[in-house]
């Protein structure tokens, strides 16, 4: 993740400097700031979304976030701050949980993409879905998403579900709406149920 | 307990947890393309021009507006909840971070690439960029509280009596700018078909979104229609229809195509308004024994120097009527500087004049050598002192002695620094809420079928307070019906009118009207049967007569040949306001511990106690309880926006440098509903519950830390070099 982050911050940061040499204050017979040297052409790629296969172009600019908003009609996945500092945009590649405002479309071909459209099955909530329900998780709902994408993999990763660590490990994700205290019960609940049931 | 109180599941849960719930920049709206903000760079000035020919060149650009070519608007006077400006219909720039072009292109990469190269020459002035300590230049608003109530009042002689008191405290408090970030950006879809304008829009007030665009495009407010079934928080600043909705609209009909605008995170930070800064100066009088008999209340609060309307912060209001004092003076300054237009921001007023207040009989607590419950209770009013008017109703007494039992406040030792866990300085505060109880007129639909499925329909929001679920279940409980059997739908203008999603006033204004609509419908089936309204009971799909007969509905429609039957209702505020002092309660018990090592306060403890009048669920009261108090605690510990003095300019305008409460900030909490319907206020008799809960929580805090440090910290947030050894 890190590595993505580097990379898009650079290659936005190397497109600026590409621009920002010639002055801007000329004429505009001279748009020879050749900007399209700085946005190369979209090309064809196909990602691995919760089980299928979808074909797109997409600029090497375009984050995961941007190509399932604005490309994939899958907006279930959020926008809260484009950064990285929100959580809102979490989904899982091959099972981790990952920023897709911090990942570059084009970097995750081939692998196994998650987002909350494709966590339930059918019509049966993920574990997870169905105690934000029943503990009222959430608020507004614009975080939801991304808690729960958080939430999954936390319980996957086998942490010790005691409400600090929960607490600890759920603090990537804010909820302006302040649902902290029941997201804590709602992850924990799923944590007993899972352990009583033998399935850690 | 009946359908309405009981804690059920959210019924658009499902819609929210699996992704499907769609927010304003979410709606499939085919041929969108996108448009990105451009943002001064300088604090004051005029915009000599906008050097747009480099982006011009870029890929899939469209348009780009400028001062110099956007088109006109019909009327851009500011007026009360409106904020025409800044829409690029002058090249004024009053604040850095003003709107001065709007870039639109087929992407939304290729827009932000190229807004990216649009650069503006500017002729800079010289610019005020801060609210300091110099007040010399503060006025008088000039439309306080929409000419409501009066910026300055007084009682008694405050300043005689504070001059004659045994105990005096005379101190300043200070608040900063804070930013509402609600997690969804605001985001605008516009769409023209001709002369007609669809708009998605992320919002807390549909038919005020619409007022305001066609206001101000000059369009017959019938052929706009505003949408948004989920607004993802607003907590004030979604409630007034900002700049960048109409810039949408302004940009679809230039490309003559839909637009799509959303905000990027910074860009919340300079286009929908802020809690403004302000410095309130208290003095208060007592005698030993603690009875308060002078109370001053001056406050000073940030404006703006552009010509965007104004906002006063009513930072004194509380001040007027919490306690019984003889003698009170409450004044509201505005201090105009070079930043954006502030707004309401979830407890406007009462969340940073509470600050002020409550810290302030905290310190009169202590220069007593008294307990500031006890204090409190000293100085409770019966009445409200101000309006001289009783209140509605009041259970803060009952909220009081609910907390501190809760608590264990008894145990409380009254000097500071006695309280240790090992290294760790322990402490307790505690601090009154109050907020008023608000209601406006507002109309709701319910259409029920000969299948037994009932539609409820206004034009209100959801903005996370349960309304899709509270509409529901009053539908429910007044027709009879099983809550599965009702769909509740809002977020639409061309729905009855409600009033904007803010002063916590949805559930006492279109709750109140649903109930009212469900009368008209029983009124209606009652004619059909040939019966009195007044003598029929709903039940189970049945009208039931007064002597018990029951007449199924499915088969009353059908003899008459319906296949539905439908009534609308409005619910207006009657003479409530002039017979009553109208005010939720409640009371906050914090303990914090503080590591004077590293500087670091926790809050380990938290029990809330409200007078909230009627509890229509709950479950989701809890949440707005604890999500009020949790917005409390960034208010106290986290929350500052911080201004560049040269350039006046937001250095934290993100979510890394602007800290907000996280899960790892939040402790177990503990809420306490003190339950009395308060039909006083309104046939349902709930009090409103958004905002309460925040007022008084930074008090609170504050309170808890002096009494673990020993240190008053009276400038917000409080900070770890407040309280390092």
């Amino acid at each position: 993740m890190a590595t993505f982050a580097l990379t898009r911050r650079a290659l936005i940061a190397g497109a600026a400097l590409v621009i920002a040499i010639p002055r801007l204050r000329a004429p505009r017979a001279a748009p020879a700031a050749t900007p399209a040297a700085a946005t190369p052409a979209p090309s064809l790629i196909s990602l691995q979304i919760n089980g299928h296969e979808r074909r797109l172009a997409v600029e090497p600019r375009t984050t995961l976030l941007d190509a399932l908003r604005e490309q994939l009609d899958l907006t279930g996945t959020k926008k809260g701050c484009d950064r990285g500092a929100c959580g809102a945009c979490t989904v899982h590649v091959d099972g981790r949980r990952v920023n897709a405002c911090l990942t570059l479309a084009m970097r995750v071909q081939g692998r196994a993409i998650t987002t909350i459209e494709g966590l339930a099955q059918g019509d049966d909530l993920h574990p997870v879905q169905a105690a934000f329900i029943r503990h009222d998780a959430f608020q507004c709902g614009y975080c939801t998403p991304g808690q729960i994408m958080s939430a999954a993999a936390f319980l996957a990763e086998g942490h010790d579900a005691d409400p600090a660590t929960i607490r600890e490990w759920m603090s990537g994700n804010i909820c302006r709406c302040g649902a902290y205290p029941h997201i804590v019960d709602a992850v924990r609940d799923v944590a007993i149920s899972r352990a009583a049931n033998g399935a850690g | 307990m009946g359908i309405i109180g009981a804690p059920i599941a959210r019924v658009d849960g499902r819609a929210k947890v699996t992704g499907r719930a769609r927010y304003a920049a979410e709606a499939a709206v085919p041929g969108a393309v996108h448009a990105v903000l451009v943002q001064s760079t300088i604090a004051a000035g005029v915009v000599l021009a906008v050097e747009t020919a480099a982006a011009e060149g870029m890929p899939g650009v469209l348009a780009i507006l400028t001062p110099q070519n956007a088109p006109r608007l019909a009327d851009v006077r500011p007026q009360a909840q409106l904020v025409p400006n800044p829409t690029l219909q002058d090249a004024t720039v009053a604040y850095n971070g003003q709107t001065i072009a709007v870039v639109v292109a087929e992407t939304l990469q290729q827009a932000e690439a190229a807004a990216a190269h649009v650069r503006a020459r500017y002729r800079a002035d010289e610019a005020i960029t801060e609210m300091g300590d110099d007040l010399a230049d503060a006025y008088v608003p000039k439309n306080f509280r929409n000419g409501m109530r009066k910026p300055d009042s007084a009682r008694g002689d405050a300043d005689a009596a504070f001059n004659a008191a045994p105990v005096q405290i005379s101190a300043t408090y200070t608040t900063p700018v804070e930013h509402h970030n609600p997690m969804e950006p605001h985001a605008t879809i516009a769409r023209w078909d001709g002369d007609r304008l669809t708009v998605w829009t992320a919002t807390q007030y549909v038919s005020g979104a619409r007022a305001t665009l066609a206001r101000l495009l000059g369009i017959d407010a019938g052929n706009v229609r505003v949408i948004c079934p989920f607004t993802g928080g607003g907590f004030g600043c979604k409630g007034t229809t900002w700049p960048p909705a109409v810039l949408a609209a302004m940009a679809a009909r230039s490309v003559n195509r839909p637009v799509k605008l959303v905000l990027d995170r910074r860009q919340m930070y300079t286009s929908n308004g802020f809690r403004p800064r302000t410095l309130q100066k208290l003095r208060l009088g007592a005698t030993p024994d603690g009875q308060i008999v002078s109370l001053r209340h001056d406050g000073f609060t940030q404006m703006s120097l552009g010509d965007f309307g104004e906002f006063a912060e009513p930072v004194g209001l509380a001040s007027e009527m919490l306690y019984a004092v003889p003698n009170a003076a409450v004044t509201h300054r505005l201090v105009a500087v070079n930043q954006g237009l502030p707004t309401y921001m979830r407890a406007p007023g009462e969340a940073s004049g509470s600050f002020a207040l409550e810290s302030a009989i905290d310190e009169m607590a202590a220069a007593l050598n008294m307990d500031p419950l006890d204090l409190r209770l000293r100085n409770y009013a019966e009445s409200d002192p101000h309006e001289n008017r009783p209140f509605s109703s009041k259970a803060l007494r009952e909220c009081y002695r609910a907390g501190a039992e809760a608590f264990g406040w008894a145990q409380r030792p009254l000097a500071p620094r006695c309280l240790r866990d090992g290294d760790v300085l322990v402490g307790w505060g505690m601090a009154t809420a109050l907020y008023p109880i608000n209601r406006s007129a507002a109309q709701a639909t319910l259409r029920m079928g000969a299948d037994g499925r009932v539609f409820v329909r206004s034009g209100t929001q959801e903005i996370g307070g349960g309304t899709y679920t509270t509409m529901a279940q009053v539908t429910a409980e007044a027709l009879g019906v099983p809550v599965g059997q009702v769909t509740a739908q809002l977020g639409d203008s061309a729905w009855p009118h409600a009033p904007v999603s803010g002063g916590s006033q949805t559930s006492a204004s279109v709750l109140n009207a649903v109930v009212a609509a469900a009368d008209a419908l029983r009124a209606r089936l009652a004619a059909l049967a040939g019966l009195d309204a007044r003598q029929v009971q709903l039940a189970a799909g049945t009208l039931v007569g007064p002597d018990g007969t029951r007449l199924r509905i499915d088969v009353l429609l059908a003899r008459h040949g319906l296949d539905t039957i439908e009534a609308t209702a409005e619910s207006v505020p009657g003479d409530e306001k002039q017979r009553f002092s109208l005010h939720s309660f409640g009371a906050h018990f914090v303990e914090v511990q503080v590591d004077p090592a590293i500087g670091r306060i926790r809050i380990a403890r938290h029990v809330g106690a409200f007078d909230t009048g009627r509890v229509l669920n709950a479950r989701t009261a809890r949440s707005q309880a604890i999500g009020g108090i949790i917005y409390g605690y960034g208010m106290a510990l986290l929350e500052k926006t911080e201004v560049d003095a040269e350039t006046g300019r937001y250095v934290n305008a993100n979510l890394s440098d602007y800290l907000v409460p996280v899960n790892a900030d939040v402790p177990d909490i503990v809420t306490i509903f003190v339950e009395k319907p308060d039909r006083n206020a309104n046939p349902l008799g709930v009090k409103g519950l958004g905002e309460l809960p925040t007022v008084g929580v930074a008090a609170a805090v504050a309170n808890a830390v002096y009494h673990a440090t020993g240190r008053r910290v009276r400038d917000l947030p409080i900070r770890v070099e407040d309280v390092l050894a």
